[in-house]
């Protein structure tokens, strides 16, 4: 298995889509996530009307995959990442992707609004580089290593039958 | 972090409570046996009337009189009790249950480890995580 990262499509890339439309976190997150060594593609919305029609492969969208997994900040233009969050859960077509809010807010009443609206989990974003590349870090070790993600067990299955036949 | 554990097998409750004692802000505060207990347990029914609700719910799908899938399902659309992250904890690696567990709105599924020091690294893991990591809802327990 290529452990480089290709632009095109390896079985085991994880596919991420990062909705943020700070371009400094944008770039912090990418550089943590290429520092993990691991054979990702992230995707990057600025916003959630982007981020809905990336969802819904609509206009240039349209050759987009569903990601394993979603990491929303909740200040978003146009669309807020609330509205995004709810539109997503209810969704039936998009609604089993985990989506991890990454947000600089601390408040209890949105983290409560978040879990209410029912993101997979909360996390602060962190100020500082080093903390951004932990925090990076514990979302890879739980969510890629710990859990099992609905995506990527799909299309492993849809791999085996690929063989299989 | 307070723990109800929601889990039929006693040999799953024992290895369970045994990893989780190695995480010292970890407090199993209740365990459930079927899901009509859980349920029980987190609506303060009967003998439950004064449980502590608890941060973080770690259920198995495969339960008695009630399955876990349903009382996923129960959970996730009361208003008093949705927000409390659920970690589905179960043998099953079959496709479609990991899909529906997070169709029905699990915050995450996790595959039960077979030995005790898996279980106890899987432990380690979600204590690390569910409080160094996330920020947890406020605990409903004014419900």
């Amino acid at each position: 298995m290529p452990k480089n990262e290709i632009p095109g499509e390896t079985p085991d890339q994880v596919r991420i889509l990062l909705v943020e439309d700070n371009r400094g976190d944008a770039r912090l997150t990418r550089v943590a996530f290429g520092d993990l060594g691991l054979p990702c593609c992230l995707d990057h919305v600025y916003d959630g009307m982007e981020a809905l029609q990336y969802l819904r492969r609509e206009g240039r969208f349209a050759e987009a995959r569903a990601p394993d997994i979603i990491l929303l900040d909740l200040n978003l233009p146009k669309k807020s990442g609330f509205d995004l969050l709810a539109l997503i859960k209810n969704d039936p077509e998009l609604r089993f992707i985990p989506v991890i809010v990454l947000t600089i807010s601390r408040s209890q009443a949105d983290i409560n609004k978040a879990y209410d609206l029912h993101a997979n989990c909360y996390i602060v974003k962190p100020i500082n580089l080093d903390d951004f590349v932990n925090i990076v870090a514990a979302i890879k070790n739980f969510w890629l290593d710990v859990a099992v993600l609905p995506q990527r067990k799909r299309r492993s299955t849809l791999d085996m039958e690929a063989i299989e036949e | 972090m307070n723990i109800l554990l929601v889990e039929d097998n006693p040999g799953d409750v024992r290895l369970t409570q045994e990893a989780f004692r190695e995480a010292d802000s970890v407090n199993i505060v209740g365990v459930a046996s079927d899901g009509v207990e859980a349920l029980d347990y987190l609506r303060r029914r009967g003998r439950y009337a004064d449980a502590l609700r608890p941060d973080l719910i770690l259920l198995d799908l495969n339960l008695p009189r009630k399955d876990g899938r349903e009382v996923l399902a129960e959970l996730k659309d009361d208003p008093l009790l949705r927000r409390i992250p659920i970690v589905v904890l179960t043998v099953s690696q079959a496709e479609q249950d990991i899909v529906r567990t997070y169709e029905l709105h699990a915050n995450c599924y996790i595959s039960k480890p077979i030995n005790l020091d898996n279980f106890i690294d899987i432990a380690a893991a979600i204590n690390h995580f569910w409080t160094d990591v996330a920020m947890l809802p406020a605990n409903v327990n004014s419900g």
